[in-house]
């Protein structure tokens, strides 16, 4: 079978590296990958289900990944959430894709 | 003391339905809730959104959900106390429990069940370091008593429907509104942003944006708050009061120190049986739980709700014969004295 998986680097909010696997071909967006590995407590990601209405996704990105542009709504909802900088996402937004081979993301801390 | 036969905490739609189906075995409920409406998140987060899995509704927008879940429920009279976090529970000699929320009310039955989905929604602070000094001494995170704000400087914080609402309502009340986002767009109803528009241009609301609040002065009580534009030196403003609205974030809060088993943030229940959890007589149903294999979907949390109220039904009328009864057979008897029936079969000679 062939192998859809791209590689990608999460950092954890305890600052701890992941190096994991993400399927390109179940429709998954990169919150969804984070609570697949369990890699932050349930409850504290993915509050609202990937509407970008909560901001407990948000994740920073570390590489230089060309990502899909910024929907109104994600950028609406950074606007009002906390510990925002510039290179600020919402995994929810962000879809598995061949092209994030290689993608480095910390998440954000809780809020 | 409110009494009844069983407590629900959590008025979302597993509550809501949990109502219904305790309704059929002539038991009564009342529902604490945090927020100040029933719906749970259905209301509070995405009212607006459809949701597609709901067996029989190809596609409801949650609001509505919530809408036909009080009219399903509505003949079994539901006590409500809303705005209200559900705070203590206490287990008295009888076995029964009383349920205590921050404001103080009581109510006392002799089953829980927590449907309390994520959490009670508690509102997300800024940060700004010294902020909880100032709480309840001008800074609220909630307009709870607007008349508060008659002939006061109010700064408002904030982007979404929540800030712009009650920028207009106090337009009306206080001496000043200052409204206060990040950004120049807004995301809210396009009613109520046209209407802080007109407010701004007739020099009612003071909007500016891009700006944060970067500091809150003042000795003992909020004085001023210190702006800060992008790209601009910050400014003091004087305020007598600071409403930073930054939406809700759901938290476990006290049901976690209430002695129940709880991992991954949810309690843990026996799924096997009755969804019962480490405490007998206290249940928890919906998205809060959690077992092997489950999956948080407002169907799973209708399905856990039916069987719980079968689990209190016994609690509550031990030893007493019971068997399942369909709807369309018995009907629905509901506490305020109506009857719905199927029609009866029509019986007549073909000559």
């Amino acid at each position: 079978m062939e192998n859809n998986d791209v590689n990608i680097t999460i950092i954890d909010r305890d600052g701890v590296t992941h190096q994991i696997e993400a399927p390109t071909d179940m429709a998954m967006n990169l919150m969804e990958v984070v609570r697949s590995y369990e890699l932050a407590p349930e409850g504290t990601i993915g509050v609202c289900g990937g509407m970008a209405m909560c901001a407990s996704c948000q994740c920073y990105v570390k590489s230089n990944h060309e990502l899909p542009e910024m929907q109104d709504d994600e950028e609406a909802m950074l606007s009002e959430a906390f510990y925002v900088k510039d290179n600020s996402r919402l995994g929810c937004q962000i879809h598995i894709t061949p092209e994030l081979e290689g993608l480095e993301v910390e998440l954000a801390p809780e809020s | 003391m409110i009494t009844t036969d069983i407590i629900i905490i959590g008025a979302g739609p597993t509550g809501l339905f949990a109502v219904f189906e305790a309704g059929l075995l002539k038991l009564k409920c009342h529902l604490i809730d945090a927020l100040p409406q029933p719906g749970g998140q259905c209301s509070e987060i995405y009212p607006k959104k459809p949701i597609y899995d709901i067996p029989a509704y190809p596609e409801i927008l949650a609001g509505d959900l919530t809408d036909k879940l009080m009219e399903q429920c509505k003949q079994f009279e539901p006590g409500f106390t809303l705005g209200e976090r559900a705070e203590t529970i206490d287990k008295q000699e009888d076995g029964s429990f009383i349920v205590t929320t921050n404001k103080g009310t009581q109510h006392k039955a002799p089953v829980v069940a927590i449907a309390s989905g994520l959490g009670s929604f508690e509102p997300r602070k800024p940060l700004l370091d010294n902020i909880a000094d100032y709480e309840d001494k001008g800074v609220e995170y909630m307009i709870k008593e607007p008349e508060l704000y008659r002939g006061k400087d109010v700064v408002i914080a904030g982007g979404g429907d929540s800030a712009l609402d009650w920028s207009i309502f106090l337009a009306d009340v206080a001496k000043s509104v200052t409204l206060v986002h990040r950004r120049n767009e807004f995301r809210g109803h396009l009613d109520s942003v046209d209407k802080v528009q007109e407010l701004k241009n007739a020099g009612k609301i003071n909007l500016i944006t891009p700006a944060e609040i970067t500091a809150i002065l003042g000795g003992g009580k909020v004085e001023s708050v210190e702006i800060t534009k992008k790209d601009e030196a910050p400014f003091n403003l004087k305020a007598d009061h600071f409403i930073p609205l930054f939406g809700l974030s759901p938290k476990l809060g006290p049901i976690a120190n209430w002695g129940l088993e709880i991992e991954k943030n949810a309690i843990k229940v026996n799924n096997a049986l009755d969804y019962q959890t480490n405490i007998p007589g206290i249940f928890a149903i919906g998205d809060g739980n959690i077992y092997p294999g489950k999956l948080k979907l407002i169907l799973c949390g209708f399905h856990e709700a039916t069987l719980m109220c079968q689990a209190a039904y016994k609690i509550i009328n031990p030893g007493k014969r019971y068997v399942l009864k369909y709807t369309t057979v018995s009907g629905v008897d509901g506490f305020d004295g109506t009857r719905k029936e199927a029609p009866k079969a029509v019986v007549k000679t073909i000559d």
